[in-house]
């Protein structure tokens, strides 16, 4: 599997920016952790659209 | 008996037309003219466009949908505003052009108390030479996932890539915006991000050099200025997130640029320090700018008054401060509130349709003299609560007369809520989550960034691809008018 962190050594635009290490990766596609975000971004979204109506 | 018509039946024009027949009921008619048999969900076309959804999933016929409501669907353009109606008589009206098999090429004059226009843009991919065919339609030398069509196509010419990257031919990739006037970056970053997820699953990611370039002056601009988020305990601008994800995919870009003239196979572009340069594809999605549809006004005289209903860009006038002013005089203030026309009260723009005071982002133009910058975004869920407003102030007007209460929803006043998809699946597909308050930056109220850090939000993960999912079908479920369609929020 590629390691996005090494990208930083691909592209001189990349050298100046933040890439997410192994376990950041890992947490975006976790299951679990992310039905809890997907919770917590709900109820975001919900006080953003109430507040917009 | 009031008639009321809606120009157009996108999601402003549909949310508006659909909510005033609801409320106003069988004493009063709404009519809609849409030259378009079909509501497309346009935020699911990049996944038309990567072969992940079909045409179907996206769009349905909206003819049974009107018939249901008993709202009175023409399927035409509209051609011309008449605010002032004939000489004869002066009842408001507006001419169309059919568009549909049976009536295609009749002209009609429909007659109105009130008017809505919501038209939408004008696709103007002639507006860069080589984007367009020179006839108003996409020229043949890139794609375009701006309709259900156009993502349909884009999705046979990325497959005939990918079969070539399996043979092992190295292939190009380049998406973006192809004019320095562009808006609606969001839908090419999340083609870009959705190409390259599904060149992974593919197994040809390897053989793939993909690049990004646009108008933005940087990465996360989106027309907005970009955004500062709270993350972490601190607060942040969206170039790094945006710089951050490109990083992750290895996608680079090329940024301030004014795509100015596209060849079989190649891009020409100006840069805002000035040079110029050229790129090199094998499949290119460029998002063509914007612009009005191209409606005429004219007064009971048929005197020609399009300049004084219409901006020069072929948006409608409306109740925003539309005085020229450099960019730091510009005020939340500037921007529209009832969207009413300042001319004729019974005229409304919504959506797209109406003429933004200014930008958002800051203008930028090379030394050559080329304005390049993205304009305002204004679809999604601003556009269906201006709908929504603008369907509220004609519901009152036309109940309360002169004492009406005009409903007011300024974007410097509202936030949005996008999700930006970086790849589609239930378990390995991510989207960037995203919350704006407000959409328009107030540095009166929030004198730091422009807008407020506690609402101000965003995150990538799997949870982004479920609600970007479970939205789309919400969506469509509302735009059907199936039971209980108006609890779902714009």
């Amino acid at each position: 599997m590629n390691d996005p962190l090494l990208n930083f050594r691909k592209n001189p635009q990349f050298t100046n920016t933040m890439i997410p290490d192994r376990f950041v990766r890992f947490m975006r596609k976790c299951v679990i952790w992310q039905f809890i975000r997907f919770t917590v971004i709900n109820i975001k979204m919900l006080i953003v659209v109430s507040k917009s109506h | 008996m009031a008639r009321v018509v809606v120009m157009g039946g996108g999601v402003s024009g549909h949310t508006a037309a659909t909510f005033m027949k609801k409320w106003l009921g069988k004493e009063h008619d709404v009519v809609v003219v849409t030259p378009n048999s079909q509501w497309n969900w346009i935020p699911s076309n990049i996944w038309v466009g990567v072969g992940q959804m079909q045409k179907k999933d996206v769009v349905f016929p909206l003819a049974p949908i009107y018939k249901k409501a008993g709202i009175d669907y023409r399927q035409a353009k509209a051609v011309s505003i008449h605010p002032e109606g004939k000489e004869t008589d002066p009842t408001p009206y507006i001419t169309i052009e059919y568009t549909s098999e049976d009536k295609k090429g009749q002209t009609e004059e429909i007659s109105y108390d009130y008017l809505v226009n919501a038209t939408g843009p004008k696709l103007n991919f002639d507006a860069t030479p080589g984007l367009g065919d020179g006839n108003g339609q996409i020229g043949n030398h890139t794609v375009s996932v701006c309709t259900a069509d156009h993502a349909v196509h884009a999705n046979l010419e990325l497959k005939k890539i990918f079969e070539k990257a399996k043979k092992g031919e190295r292939q190009k990739i380049l998406v973006g915006t192809g004019h320095g006037m562009c808006t609606c970056q969001g839908a090419a970053f999340e083609y870009i991000f959705n190409i390259e997820h599904e060149a992974n699953k593919a197994g040809v990611r390897d053989m793939l050099d993909i690049k990004w370039i646009s108008n933005e002056s940087f990465l996360g601009d989106f027309g907005m200025g970009g955004m500062h988020m709270k993350v972490g305990g601190y607060v942040v601008s969206s170039k790094l997130f945006a710089e951050s994800l490109h990083a992750e995919r290895n996608v680079p870009w090329i940024i301030g640029a004014h795509v100015n003239k596209v060849e079989e196979g190649k891009v020409h572009y100006e840069l805002l320090d000035g040079t110029t340069g050229t790129e090199e594809f094998d499949f290119a999605m460029l998002i063509p700018p914007f612009g009005g549809v191209g409606l005429k006004a004219y007064d009971k005289n048929g005197e020609d008054i399009t300049e004084k209903i219409f901006a020069p860009n072929g948006f409608m006038k409306v109740d925003a401060d539309y005085t020229a002013k450099p960019y730091e005089e510009w005020k939340a203030s500037d921007w529209p509130r009832t969207y009413q026309n300042p001319d004729y009260k019974n005229m409304f723009a919504a959506g797209i349709a109406f003429a933004p005071p200014h930008l958002i982002s800051k203008p930028a133009t090379s030394p050559n003299g080329t304005p390049i910058n993205p304009t305002p975004p204004r679809t999604g869920m601003p556009a269906g609560i201006i709908g929504k407003a603008v369907a509220h102030s004609i519901c009152s007007m036309i109940k309360d007369g002169e004492n009406a209460h005009i409903h007011e929803a300024s974007m410097a006043e509202m936030g949005a809520a996008c999700v930006a998809s970086a790849g589609k699946g239930l378990f390995d597909g991510q989207a960037a989550a995203m919350t704006v308050y407000p959409v328009v930056p107030d540095y009166d109220k929030y004198p730091a960034t422009g807008r407020d850090p506690e609402y101000t939000y965003g995150e990538i993960g799997l949870a982004g691809h479920w609600i970007k999912h479970i939205l789309h079908h919400m969506f469509i479920y509302k735009a059907k008018l199936k039971p209980g369609w108006t609890l779902i929020p714009e």
